[in-house]
């Protein structure tokens, strides 16, 4: 592609990860330069104007966040980096702190100065170690180097960064889930309002933001709001809930494509040119039956929907939850779509935290008749439950806390609406006896390891 | 608990050593209860679990009651609390990528291999079998991580060359 990458333009190099090839490459040149003379005001409306949309899942304007903190608030004010990356098809955060922590690093402390917080938590997840290496390392390069720690570079400014790890637990992600988390509960989202930039963790205003979103900033700094917004697209003509969709994106690619991997693009590549010209196209000569355009929580695209250009709005017009995180994951013709559901379905079962009845039960139901459905137990009256469930549950109806529901709820009824004959066809070939039939069938024979 | 016997065991879980590096992590965060995941991980890094003996030492250390100490453990599948682990716990990923690559056909025969179900331990102490819900791992599926190392694009036969590397 002729794009010339800017997330990733380090990772190729010979110790990317460390301070000297950093530096090299022009690094904390953006930070030294910022401390000299930017006031966090100047670099807050500069990211607002630069219309930098969140990279974590939900493209929520990140000046904009910001610009919640209460204004002279005497402090603490907190900065949560979100590292937890476990939405399933999610890879990018963790290529780029293995490859370039430096990069996350400075856009982290540029971050915190906009913000005026005085101590940032990268929340990881615990499989991720070795970008715990690589983060830890790069922490301590930085502070010695003088990037870190009391009165940065002689600006007055202090700041300290701490990884916290987590535990195995997917809602960790959830910004609120997260919060509780490093408190050292467990990790229930909390109902906002208040929302985190009033009362936040430890009850001080709060920021969170994904990795991703961090770097964005770093070189927003280095290069200017009027190259970020020649990157992407504009606001959609005539829909005035968008923003636009500007910068370069990271985007991962997995499932059936020949090279599965993490790419960079400018936001609203089309699908189809992501799986054909970097991932090589659909893996053994095959076609493809589906996608899920950025992790499971989107919901699922057909073939023919592969003209979908990924940005934070074109995937909703496609019937998709959002953009997510931009990664892609790629079913070909011979992948079933009850496998698909009966995964999607165990995993959000497993992973509902259990405070609001409609996702811990909901969730529940929903693998329960997947699992009958598979088994060859079941009814076309399945579907209509199935699809129930997809539509009532979720924190955008308005019946849960977090949006981990809506993910669920997102993914069946997709499925549901976009594969209907397939899921039928294979309930009347699995249960011809019973197919047609309405009450309640018999017990459970589910696979489920959880 | 039995109450005379806990003093002793005390000294007996929680050694000097790891206490001052459960300590170690006061001045990172404005309250104690926040240390209480970092000092769940360095106890089960330890012992290979958090008994709940370990969980009263962990309250006391922390200033906190043992039930908000067990409170959170419970919430993180990551932690045991029964048994200590294998040597070797190894986690299988079984979401939506690796699974569109087999990876629960590498689960399953793990399971067959060794004779276990996920969150089982071999008679020997030699390996702990999970599942794990995406490994953030998914271009490399089927993806499978032992203790900290990620094992990418795993076959049968790979897995049989790791199992027959271990002691
Ligand atoms: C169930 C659930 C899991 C989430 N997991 C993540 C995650 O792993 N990483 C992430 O950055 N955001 C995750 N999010 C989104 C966060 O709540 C939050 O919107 C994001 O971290 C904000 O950062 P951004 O504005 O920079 O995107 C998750 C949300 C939900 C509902
Ligand atoms: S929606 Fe589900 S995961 Fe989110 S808070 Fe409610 S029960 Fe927990
Ligand atoms: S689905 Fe297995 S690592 Fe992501």
């Amino acid at each position: 592609m002729p794009y010339e990458p800017v997330l990733l333009a380090n990772i190729y190099k010979k110790d990317s990860h460390t301070l000297a090839v950093y530096e090299a490459g022009g690094g904390y040149r953006s930070l030294r330069r910022v401390l000299k003379g930017t006031s966090p005001a100047d670099l807050v409306r500069m990211i607002r104007e630069s219309g930098l949309r969140g990279r974590g899942g939900a493209g929520f304007p990140t000046g904009l966040k910001w610009s919640f903190l209460p204004k002279d608030h005497p402090g603490p004010i907190y900065f949560c980096v979100n590292a937890d990356e476990s939405e399933p098809g999610t890879i990018v955060n963790r290529v780029q702190m293995e490859a370039d922590p430096h990069q996350v690093l400075e856009g982290i402390i540029l971050s915190c100065y906009a913000t005026r917080a005085s101590t940032a938590y990268i929340y990881m997840r615990w499989e991720y170690a070795q970008c715990l290496k690589r983060m830890q390392a790069a922490i301590d390069e930085s502070y010695a180097a003088g990037y870190l720690g009391q009165n940065i570079l002689g600006s007055g400014y202090s700041l300290d960064v701490y990884i916290h790890r987590g535990a195995a637990a997917y809602v960790c992600g959830e910004e609120t889930g997260l919060i509780e988390s490093i408190e050292g509960k467990r990790a229930w989202p909390r109902i906002k309002p208040p929302f985190p930039a009033v009362e936040g963790l430890f009850r001080k205003p709060t920021v969170v933001n994904n990795i991703e979103t961090v770097s964005c900033v770093k070189h927003i700094v280095d290069r200017g709001v009027a190259w970020f917004k020649s990157i992407g697209r504009p606001p959609e003509p005539g829909n005035p809930a968008d923003p636009g969709s500007f910068g370069p994106k990271l985007f991962g690619l997995s499932g059936h494509v020949n090279r599965p991997g993490c790419y960079e693009a400018p936001l609203g590549i089309p699908l189809r040119q992501l799986v054909e010209e970097c991932g090589g196209g659909v893996w053994k000569g095959r076609k493809a039956k589906a996608a899920i355009p950025g992790g499971l929580s989107t919901g699922v695209l057909t073939e023919a929907e592969f003209d979908t250009c990924l940005d934070f709005a074109e995937p909703m017009h496609a019937g998709c939850l959002g953009l997510g995180t931009g990664c892609v994951t790629v079913f070909d013709e011979t992948y079933s779509m009850v496998d698909l559901l009966y995964n999607a379905c165990r995993f959000f079962a497993h992973e509902s935290c259990g405070q609001c009845t409609p996702c811990r039960e909901g969730t529940r139901w929903a693998l329960q008749m997947i699992s009958r459905i598979k088994a060859g137990q079941g009814r076309l009256k399945d579907l209509e439950l199935l699809a129930e469930i997809g539509n009532s549950i979720g924190a955008l109806p308005g019946t849960t806390i977090c949006g981990l529901a809506d993910g669920a709820g997102w993914l069946i009824k997709t499925v549901l609406r976009k594969f209907p004959e397939e899921l039928e066809q294979y309930i009347k070939r699995t249960n011809a006896q019973g197919y047609s039939r309405c009450e309640p069938a018999v017990a459970m024979t589910a696979n489920n390891h959880g | 608990m039995n109450q005379d016997k806990s003093d002793t065991a005390i000294c007996d879980l929680l050694d000097a050593e790891l206490r001052g590096r459960i300590r170690g992590y006061l001045p990172r965060y404005p309250t104690s209860r926040a240390v209480v995941l970092p000092a769940l991980h360095l106890v089960h890094e330890r012992l290979g679990y958090v008994p709940p003996q370990a969980v009263v030492e962990i309250a006391e250390l922390l200033e906190l009651s043992p039930a908000q100490v067990q409170d959170t453990l419970s919430f993180y599948g990551f932690f045991k609390q029964d048994q200590p682990l294998g040597r070797y716990r190894v986690w299988v990923c079984r979401s939506m990528a690796c699974a569109a690559r087999e990876g629960e056909e590498l689960l399953e025969y793990l399971c067959q291999k060794l004779d276990l179900q996920p969150g089982e331990t071999t008679a020997d102490g030699r390996v702990s079998l999970e599942f794990a819900e995406c490994l953030g791992a998914c271009d490399h599926a089927p993806a499978i991580l032992v203790n900290d190392t990620l094992h990418k694009q795993m076959t049968k036969e790979k897995i049989d060359e790791l199992l027959s590397s271990w002691e």
